[in-house]
């Protein structure tokens, strides 16, 4: 494992343009959590303090900052398609196979990377997290601080998905930027199917078919945290209640889509002429 | 003698093209194979079955006695397909290191290898700034690393010029001097002919002889003749049983032979024919000629 995971660290971290995104899609998230828990005067006009609205407050902080870090995703999402359109265009893969790695291993090395990538974002949110709710929670106590951390489990299996989404979209079309095309149509797919399904059936029927197709039942890991936010501030407000929270169910559509696109990656490599 | 692959019955059908026909040969140790055949005629095919980049329709083929997975035998194995495939933005070091990684190779065969193919002093340079020849030293000196039981070139002076060329058949004769086994597909017939001791010669898919290269030469040879009594000339030697055929080309006739004959007794038999030549020579055919006959005929 170390072998493959060392060996894709090498083609990814000599590219130029893969270690640019790649630091982009770790540094970014992290300076804009960090920029946004700092207290902003506007000339003198008005102070604008994030921290003064509740957000950072445990265990709501675990929400808000893996929600909003997963939108950085697309950074690495990029590198993930790169990384097997290069192969393609410098038909490095060929000769990585007539070198002696087997199709599993090739397809293996990428995922494992996908994996430490997204272990590593995780590790890096958790603790920048950890601290700024530390500063600024009005709560402190452990059992109110470790409440809700399946956030970041969330936020792990999110990213492992979706990477292996670009995975497969990467080897099926074999060029980088159609494949960032497919996950655009594949957006575009899901609602088509939730229309036609609203029409057929209703429309939570719908709803409930598209929380089982791939990027749906990937955001639906962590919901959007607006409302709770609103619901902190008017707790009697009944209408604007909503289930946000992290079930099993959830994780077992996105690892079973996981499973699923990195087999059918490996299908595809094996019945390939290269 | 040791065996280093062994093909049977291999087939490869591309939809409704056949690519490579129930093709079955192996390769021994210590010899220098060619395949041999125009271009399409299966060669690349074949070798990107065994190197694990195309698969194959039916039929099978071992490396080493079937002792280890094809994966693990091709660490085992140099082999260059075609052009060049390194990632352009690494040095030369990098791409290599790389290849280290896969067949898991120390490092220090890099500048060792590298020396021999006389880009030492190159080695920082991205991929992305070498000639054509030097890409191609490089996958030379690649598919060196391991210290290979077998070296797998195909077309490996494609697109070079004379020098290069020349420098790449001279690396290739050194590698071979040192008793590395060598399978080299081309269908520049000089080159085999200069190389190999084996040749292995396809034509659409189909294998039209496996064997010596210069048991394939040896064939009995064939007269130019040339004569004013062209036609009587002719009909005598298509009557004859000792000839095998007769080709004419304006004034000059081509006569192959079925069973040895010296130059000498044909002579006197055409004196007691009664036919005088202008034009007799004794000639066996080049390597490039019994390629073409084979692979025209058949």
């Amino acid at each position: 494992m170390y072998r493959l995971i060392n060996l894709e660290l090498q083609k990814l971290l000599l590219n130029r343009a893969s270690k640019v995104l790649i630091f982009i899609s770790f540094i970014l998230p992290f300076t804009v959590l960090i920029l946004s828990s700092i207290k902003i005067n506007f000339f003198g006009f008005f102070t604008l303090e994030l921290g003064e609205l509740g957000i950072f407050n445990f265990p709501i902080i675990w929400h808000i900052t893996t929600f909003f870090a997963s939108y950085f995703k697309l950074f690495f999402a990029i590198v993930v398609v790169s990384m097997i359109g290069n192969e393609y265009s410098n038909k490095t893969i060929k000769q990585n196979l007539i070198d002696g790695l087997s199709k599993k291993e090739f397809i293996l090395s990428k995922f494992y990377t996908i994996v430490l990538f997204s272990l590593f974002a995780t590790v890096l949110i958790g603790l920048a997290t950890f601290f700024i709710g530390l500063y600024y929670s009005s709560y402190t106590e452990a059992s109110i601080i470790f409440r809700e951390t399946e956030f970041l489990l969330a936020y792990f299996v999110k990213l492992v998905g979706f990477f292996s989404l670009c995975l497969f979209f990467g080897m099926l079309v074999k060029r980088s930027a159609f494949a960032l095309a497919f996950l655009f149509i594949l957006y575009i797919f899901e609602w088509i199917i939730f229309g036609a399904a609203t029409k057929a059936f209703t429309l939570e029927t719908a709803w409930k078919i598209k929380n089982f197709l791939p990027l749906e039942s990937m955001y639906n890991l962590i919901n959007q945290p607006f409302q709770r936010v609103v619901m902190t501030k008017y707790p009697d407000n009944i209408d604007m209640a909503y289930d946000y929270g992290v079930y099993w169910y959830e994780f077992v559509i996105v690892i079973g889509w996981t499973a699923l696109f990195i087999f059918l990656s490996y299908r595809l490599l094996k019945n390939r002429d290269l | 003698m040791e065996n280093i692959l062994s093909i049977n019955n291999l087939t490869k059908k591309f939809g409704y093209l056949t690519a490579v026909k129930d093709l079955s040969f192996t390769i021994n140790k210590g010899n220098v194979y060619g395949i041999l055949g125009p271009n399409g005629s299966g060669k690349s095919t074949t070798l990107g079955i065994v190197l694990n980049v195309v698969n194959k329709t039916s039929g099978d083929f071992s490396w080493f006695e079937g002792q280890t997975t094809t994966h693990d035998a091709l660490k085992k194995v140099g082999a260059i397909i075609e052009n060049p495939n390194f990632y352009p933005y690494m040095t030369a070091y990098d791409n290599l290191k790389l290849v280290c990684k896969i067949k898991g190779v120390d490092y220090a065969k890099i500048d060792e290898k590298l020396g021999l193919v006389g880009l030492l002093d190159r080695k920082n340079s991205k991929f992305s700034n070498y000639s054509l020849g030097m890409k191609q030293r490089l996958a030379i000196a690649s598919a060196l690393l391991n210290d290979p039981e077998i070296l797998i070139l195909d077309e490996p002076t494609n697109g070079l010029d004379p020098q290069g060329i020349h420098q790449i058949r001279s690396l290739i004769k050194q590698i071979a001097s040192e008793g590395t086994t060598i399978l080299l597909a081309s269908h520049l017939l000089d080159e085999v002919e200069k190389v190999c001791t084996h040749v292995v010669v396809l034509r659409k898919g189909e294998k039209l002889y496996s064997g010596r290269v210069d048991e394939m030469i040896s064939s009995h040879g064939f007269f130019e003749l040339k004569s004013a009594q062209q036609d009587t000339l002719i009909s005598f030697l298509q009557s004859n049983p000792d000839f095998l055929s007769v080709k004419v080309e304006g004034d000059l006739i081509t006569a192959f032979l079925n069973q040895p004959m010296d130059a000498s007794i044909f002579n006197t038999l055409m004196f007691e024919k009664g036919i005088t030549l202008s034009h007799l020579v004794k000639r066996k055919e080049s390597l490039e000629e019994q390629f073409l006959k084979l692979t025209d005929n058949n």
